[in-house]
């Protein structure tokens, strides 16, 4: 029997902002629309997006299965050029320098492509796709676009139980324009749209005929097809006439999200899909993607730990000046303190397990959490008896906290609790995704992995706590 | 652990103060001129016969040159300290224990800082490289932690709990509007600072030490010559510095309602001066305000007051300038304002004039009889703290 290869395990990161669309409308007179778009905070970026997908899609404690041998992260808003962000991402998942970290950039199509290169190669790799959608005030990018992340891990069934095999799939291929942006700048522009439509139909079609063709499939097999792509009126007439029940793009809740989207609707459709179903996964984006897929009996315990529907009810409201200013597009007066100084390169790699891994230590006489991690305890004054202790993964609880409306924040003010983590350790630690006026002591917090400020173009990752709802 | 002290063996002979305000037209070297001018008039003394300086300041200069320079000092060692807000008085012990040691004859302490020079208000770290994972917080958040927890400890309502620390700003106002050298000099009410905006947590822009320029200076000399240059000299009787490890932080015992390092020191240096009851022995303190509910918690550090129970004592006036026990008789740090190197040595210089009865009649305390006041000045946040207890006193017990 040939091995089957598939997707092993995934995991997805819906921030938990909203932009509601009319209140563009509202304030610019145009541009907005019905529903909501996700919104990636201040203090997110693709990188760290990619990070809390990533850390849903290899799980946790009892929950972990498979490690990645190679992590593939994709995006067209890297946090940097010329460096690669995927390290970040290796760093704040703890992975062995030995696992390859690699960024495949540029174009949407890129997250695509990088999973089916992931589904058809050998070995487990972790494709983590991320991205952060902006268009000028009014634009259709502005409205239609949506922040995500999704992480899939690709492996064969010798690695341990598929949740959905890949069955197979065909590619198309060509140069077009449909839409563009020069390197720096931060938006979009797109050709006339009746264009693309008309470039994408021959380009669908080749591919889903050759999709179904390597996989010995008709359009009546399959159950439900996730057509997505950046061209919204391709998507949304092609797709129709694949002949196939279309699923839920999320438009209406999430927004697209780019080249996070592809993976994102096949994690929702994941969620909730019975065995034995079939799913094609369509991307237009500079051609055609056609990926074929059939979950198994290992899905319903298998899936992540928070589903996107559970990700997309969990959310507030942002005001839409201070999504312009999250986003650089309205510049506001900064605090009247000193701009925070940038992170230093050679301590952040001696502490990167600190600084990326939330990995504080433990006293191997005492017991006691030292967090950030220290060579002598606090009690009995041992030197360097010290075991990792990695936390990221520990919920805490908030024992006080307060409100500082004095500190430098690129979005004030900044709520700061001291946390006590289960099974021990306790640290003062910035509050994220968090409304100042209901933190109360007793508020359960789970570690998230954000971006603390930016100075001199370095970013100055480490870890937040965020409270744990409902 | 053996501590000593060194009771009775240095003596203050002089001091000086500069005003404390926004000095927009007065440099680090102008303050440092005119406070080291003011102590050696008092003392009668020229900067030639000293024979040592320490100066202390946190972030407005480096060495020992930065105090040389303006002062052209010639041939004379010159040390630079740094111990957070603390700094001014770690100058004073460092000058006190060379001059104890037998090493020196007599010495300076001087202390300043320029901080409006900065741009920006409110006090502002000088930035050391790291790894970018250290608290952003400031101090007015990390002491607001205070409030909250002290009420649900003892059982206070937070509401009345904020009006009492509100209280603590309103006696250090009325002393400070009563001091000529002081940076806020109007009188404010309670009812007035609960009405104001928080800033952090529950406290308001009133509740924090005022932010100034400013100097100070003390000359201390061997005990026995002391009255070579005043009849009426301050004997050191204790001085004592504590400098936490941290653990607070991450200990989930600490409650946030006491400062520890600040209740060691206190041991210390009533062990080292021999006081067993302070309350009754002091004739006052100067306490390091630099938040409301740092003074409040600090009469139980202190012990002035048992645990939970200096709330009350603050409502029955306990610390003002006529009670039982006078606290920042001066204005404090909230009233004076707090140049960081300056204001341990300004606590000594209130202490300097009140315990020989100098001070300005309309803040002269009623000493009955006592004759030591008691300094303390902390650096740092709770948890994360570093505290000095000093002791002087006019009689050599």
């Amino acid at each position: 029997m040939t091995e089957t290869r598939g997707i092993l395990a995934y995991g997805t990161h819906v921030p938990y902002h909203r932009l509601d669309r009319a209140a563009i409308t509202g304030v610019m007179g145009s541009g907005g629309g019905r529903g909501c778009r996700a919104v990636a905070s201040f203090d997110q970026d693709t990188t760290t997006m990619g990070v809390e997908a990533a850390r849903q899609a290899l799980g946790t404690g009892a929950s972990s299965g498979p490690t990645p041998d190679a992590l593939w992260f994709s995006t067209v808003a890297p946090a940097y050029l010329d460096k690669t962000n995927a390290t970040t991402v290796h760093a704040a998942l703890q992975l062995d320098a030995a696992v390859p970290a690699l960024d495949l950039g540029g174009a949407v199509r890129s997250a695509a492509g990088a999973l089916r290169a992931a589904l058809t190669g050998p070995g487990r790799t972790l494709v983590v796709a991320s991205d952060l959608r902006v268009g000028l005030p009014t634009s259709a990018d502005e409205a239609d676009g949506g922040d995500a992340a999704a992480a899939i891990l690709t492996g064969s069934s010798a690695d341990g139980p598929l949740l959905a095999d890949y069955l197979g799939g065909a590619s198309a291929t060509a140069e077009f324009l449909d839409r563009w942006r020069t390197p720096g700048d931060a938006t979009s522009s797109t050709w006339e749209e009746r264009f693309g439509e008309q470039a994408y139909g021959p380009l669908l079609d080749r591919a889903w005929a050759a999709a179904l063709a390597d996989t010995g499939l008709a359009a009546d097999g399959i159950d439900t097809a996730i057509v997505t792509g950046l061209h919204g009126r391709a998507v949304r007439r092609l797709g129709g006439r694949l002949g196939v029940a279309i699923a839920d793009d999320l438009a209406d809740t999430v927004g697209n999200s780019g080249a996070a989207h592809p993976t994102l609707l096949l994690a929702h459709t994941l969620d909730t899909a019975d065995a034995g179903q079939v799913v094609a996964l369509v991307v237009l984006a500079d051609g055609a993607e056609v990926l074929l897929f059939q979950t198994t009996g290992a899905l319903a315990a298998g899936r992540p730990s928070r589903s996107v529907a559970a990700q997309i009810a969990d959310r507030v409201d942002v005001a839409y000046p201070t999504y312009l200013s999250w986003r650089g597009l309205l510049e506001v007066e900064p605090p009247n303190r000193p701009a925070p100084n940038r992170p230093s390169a050679s301590a952040s790699l001696r502490r990167s397990e600190w600084k990326y891994g939330f990995v504080g230590s433990r006293d191997a006489t005492t017991g006691i959490t030292h967090l950030p991690p220290s060579r002598v305890g606090i009690d009995g004054g041992a030197v360097d008896d010290m075991e990792p202790a990695p936390m990221a993964d520990t919920g805490g609880t908030i024992a006080t906290f307060t409100v500082d409306r004095l500190a430098y924040s690129p979005s004030p003010p900044i709520v700061f609790a001291v946390v006590d983590f289960d099974g021990g350790g306790r640290m003062p630690v910035e509050l994220t995704d968090v409304d100042p006026a209901e933190v109360a002591v007793g508020d359960r917090v789970a570690m998230t992995f954000r971006r603390l400020h930016t100075a001199d173009g370095i970013h100055n990752y480490f870890w937040k706590a965020r409270p744990v709802r409902g | 652990m053996a501590s000593h002290g060194i009771l009775d063996r240095v003596a203050i002979v002089g001091m000086g103060c500069t005003p404390f305000r926004e000095h927009w037209d007065l440099s680090l070297d102008d303050l440092l001129v005119d406070a080291a001018g003011l102590a050696f008039d008092s003392a009668g003394v020229t900067k030639d016969e000293l024979d040592a300086y320490w100066f202390g300041t946190s972030q407005s200069a480096a060495s020992g040159i930065s105090l040389a320079t303006p002062l052209r000092l010639t041939g004379k060692p010159v040390t630079r300290v740094e111990n957070y807000c603390a700094t001014g008085s770690e100058a004073l012990r460092q000058a006190c224990y060379a001059v104890a040691s037998g090493a020196y004859d007599s010495a300076m302490a001087i202390g300043a800082e320029k901080v409006k020079d900065g741009g920006y208000q409110g006090l502002n770290a000088f930035p050391i490289p790291t790894d970018g994972t250290n608290r952003t917080l400031t101090a007015a958040a990390m002491f607001s932690l205070i409030l909250p927890a002290y009420a649900e400890r003892y059982g206070v309502d937070e509401d009345e709990l904020r009006r009492v620390v509100a209280r603590i700003a309103e006696k250090n106002h009325y002393n400070g509007a009563r001091n000529p050298l002081a940076q806020f000099r109007r009188e404010t009410s309670a009812d007035a600072i609960c009405e104001m905006p928080a800033i952090a947590g529950r406290l308001s822009v009133f509740d924090c030490a005022g932010v100034a320029d400013g100097a100070a200076a003390a000359i201390v000399v061997r005990a026995e010559d002391a009255h070579r240059y005043t009849d009426t000299p301050l004997y050191l009787k204790a001085l004592s510095l504590v400098a936490g490890n941290g653990g607070g932080l991450i200990d989930p015992d600490y409650d946030f309602t006491t400062l520890p390092e600040c209740a060691a020191a206190a041991t210390d240096a009533y062990a080292q001066a021999g006081i067993s009851d302070p309350r009754a022995e002091l004739a006052l303190a100067e306490v390091h305000d630099c938040f409301t509910p740092t003074e409040l918690v600090l009469m139980e550090d202190l012990g002035f007051c048992d645990p939970g129970t200096a709330w009350r004592d603050v409502l029955d006036g306990t610390f003002d300038l006529d009670g039982d026990l006078p606290v920042n008789t001066d204005g404090g740090l909230k009233s004076f304002g707090h140049p960081v190197g300056a204001s341990g040595l300004r606590m000594h210089y209130e202490a300097w004039i009140q315990l020989r009865d100098e001070a300005p009649e309309e803040r002269r305390i009623d000493r009955r009889g006592r004759t030591k006041a008691l300094i303390h000045n902390l650096g740092g946040y709770p948890g994360e703290m570093l505290s000095f207890v000093g002791i002087v006193g006019t009689e050599l017990d």
